[in-house]
């Protein structure tokens, strides 16, 4: 449903052929399902073959991005500056193995490139880098200041009177920083409403649970009575996630929240919700382990 | 042409007329102007100092094209460098203090991004007078130098701001331009050709000696009292030259050697704090090329306070007598 959406834009556009990815994401919700077990898996491993990098929010948000990317982007892989395009920016950069993966799989590089990542040379650096790799719209890691990029985004493109639609996706210990609420609070005035901003709600960050280091809460609230249109969801929920991003598309006038509450680590059973899996490295077999264990049986 | 530019004292400058002073922050917004119709792409973003920084006249014509963004300095930088990224030409202005206190947005947004975000930051220095230490932009250039790939300019008048502004516009990348709030004399005129990159040689004797006491490098609010200086000592038996950096970063380090080679020593005279500006750009130079020249470095030492410009360039060691002191000064 999202992709013939998708594709009417694009038509609609009329500047843009479908293109087939040789390593698209299959488009029925079981292959997905099955399909985001083995980015799991690469998000584990190449941070394990990096010997560093942050697997606890690449986890948390996989799901968000894997819906996104297959189900709701307009774009071509093979023309990263097409002007048409949908932008995403990852304010949480270093939730970036997440982004490399789905990039890799919606055939932006290579699968086998992710094992590069960190090292000497490589597009994949810790984290996104825009004049390194294509497809990454912002380079971020300093956190609080993706969604004001987002932002100029989106009002460029309601200038050019363009119908692309911008993502920004966040870390929830990210809202602690004031930048964001500065950006929040100037989104309505020039009603954005194809921005949309997803929150990785998985209460951790580094020192601690988000409630116990700052509480951002209650965070719906606080979108609303900043004149946002917001929902909270399951973020580990496909059908939720897919029903959240169209109904984000569907809204008219107002930039869109979505809160998707997710667990920190979430596949990995030593490792969700505990925050020493923030930046820390699984060890070879801590990394067999995970993998066989998100496998299943 | 003024009377004593009609003299025989100087070649180049003129010492100007009062009626054609102008701050740079108003040429600035005057070249906004006239760049607006040729150029779509330009649009103007305010942190709810526009009267300030002189961007009223283009909201007024492109409202459309102007976005208000409120108190909220590091938003407008993040917003400014997002529309770059879409094909967007944006100016964020603010005072140069407020700006350069968002240092880790401007290196994060503009720099590492590389994005053609250009930033204007007004009311540089002490030379802005009452409004006291707060609102003066000191340590500014001194941070925009050390940010890669982020050039940094400052105009000394009116004709050199429109054209550098021109450049800007043509130029891709990051950009911080530095403005003064009072007014400047005019020392360029329509003939000038501003050259990225380049200092220009703003005042010599009209009869070039072969070696000058001093070759003085000075930029924006510090140049007339340079000038002044210079114009001082000829009659006193002494030839100083007066070298005007538009551009700090890419710093013209020739011009430096070329000071070194024809002056006995070169004095630096900049409204900025002493460490980071146009002083140490100049000691960088001439390290790196390995001149044996003596340098002089005039500039603030400390914060601001209230007075009036003249009094705080008096009070701060940037009056024309303090010029002259360090153009003469003993220095062994
Ligand atoms: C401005 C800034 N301060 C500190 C950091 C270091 N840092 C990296 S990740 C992180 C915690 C982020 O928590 P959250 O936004 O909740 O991300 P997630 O839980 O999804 O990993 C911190 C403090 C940073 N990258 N940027
Ligand atoms: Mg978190």
């Amino acid at each position: 449903m999202g992709v013939i959406l998708a594709n009417c834009l694009r038509e609609k556009a009329g500047l843009y052929k479908i293109v087939t990815m040789p390593a698209a994401i299959p488009e029925t919700a079981g292959e997905l399902k099955a399909r985001i077990k083995d980015m799991r898996v690469d998000i584990i491993r190449m941070i394990s073959a990096a010997g560093s990098g942050h697997p606890g929010g690449s986890l948390s948000v996989i799901d968000i991005l894997a819906v996104l990317y297959s189900q709701f982007l307009r774009h071509d892989p093979k023309r990263p500056d097409w002007p048409d395009r949908d932008r995403v920016v990852l304010s949480k950069g270093h939730g970036c193995p997440a982004l490399y993966t789905v990039m890799a799989y919606t055939g932006y590089f290579p699968k086998e490139q992710l094992m590069t990542l960190r090292q000497l040379g490589s597009p994949l650096q810790g984290h996104p880098d825009r004049l390194r790799l294509p497809g990454i719209e912002a380079s971020t890691g300093s956190l609080g200041q993706g969604l004001s990029m987002a932002v100029g985004m989106a009002l460029a493109g309601k200038m050019d009177k363009k119908d692309y639609r911008t993502y920004a996706v966040l870390g929830d210990g990210e809202l602690q920083e004031g930048q964001c609420w500065e950006a929040i609070m100037c989104a309505p005035k020039f009603k954005l409403d194809h921005l949309t901003v997803i929150v990785d709600r998985n209460n951790g960050q580094i020192d601690g649970h988000v409630h116990e280091v700052m509480d951002i809460e209650p965070l719906k609230d606080k979108f609303e009575s900043f004149r946002w249109e917001a929902q909270v969801i399951d973020g580990h929920d496909l059908g939720q996630i897919a029903a959240a991003l169209d109904k984000a598309r569907k809204t008219q006038g107002k930039p869109q929240a979505i809160i998707a509450d997710t667990i920190k680590g979430k596949g990995v059973s030593f490792m969700e919700d505990n925050i020493n899996w923030h930046g820390a490295a699984p060890k070879k077999e801590q990394a067999d382990k995970a993998a066989a264990e998100i496998q299943g049986p | 042409m003024t009377a004593s530019a009609k003299g025989s004292s100087s070649r180049r400058a003129p010492v100007p007329e009062r009626g054609s002073a102008q701050a740079t922050r108003e040429a600035f917004g005057e070249a906004l102007l006239e760049l607006a119709p040729e150029h779509p792409e330009i649009v103007v973003l305010d942190a709810d100092l526009s009267k300030s920084t002189m961007t009223q006249g283009f909201a007024k014509k492109y409202p459309s094209r102007h976005f208000e963004m409120g108190i909220a300095e590091q938003n407008m930088i993040g917003v400014g460098s997002g529309l770059a990224l879409c094909g967007k030409i944006p100016f964020v202005t603010s005072f140069a203090c407020f700006l350069a206190g968002r240092l880790e947005t401007i290196r994060v947004c503009a720099a590492y991004n590389r994005t053609n975000l250009k930033m204007v930051g007004t009311h540089a220095g002490v030379g802005i007078g009452e409004d006291g230490a707060s609102q003066m932009g000191l340590e500014d250039i001194g941070a925009m130098r050390c940010l890669p790939h982020v050039a940094v300019l400052q105009p000394c008048d009116g004709e050199e701001t429109r054209q550098a502004v021109k450049w800007m516009v043509r130029h891709i990348g990051p950009v911080y331009l530095r403005l003064t709030r009072q007014k400047m004399p005019s020392f360029h005129g329509p003939d000038y050709r501003f050259e990225f990159g380049k200092c220009d040689v703003l005042w010599e004797p009209q009869r070039q000696p072969k070696h000058y006491q001093a070759t003085i490098f000075a930029s924006g609010g510090a140049v007339p009292n340079a000038v002044a200086a210079a114009r001082d000592l000829l009659p006193r038996g002494f030839s100083v030259r007066v070298v005007n950096a538009c551009t700090l970063k890419p710093f013209d380090d020739e011009a430096v050697a070329r000071a070194a080679s024809n002056s006995e020593r070169i004095v630096t005279v900049e409204d900025h704090n002493i460490v980071g500006g146009l002083g140490s750009a100049v000691c960088e130079a001439a390290a790196q090329k390995g001149l044996a020249v003596p340098i002089v470095r005039i500039g603030v030492r400390e914060f601001g306070e209230s007075a009036t410009p003249e009094q705080l360039y008096a009070r701060h060691g940037l009056a024309s007598p303090n010029i002259e002191e360090a153009c003469l000064r003993n220095l062994s």
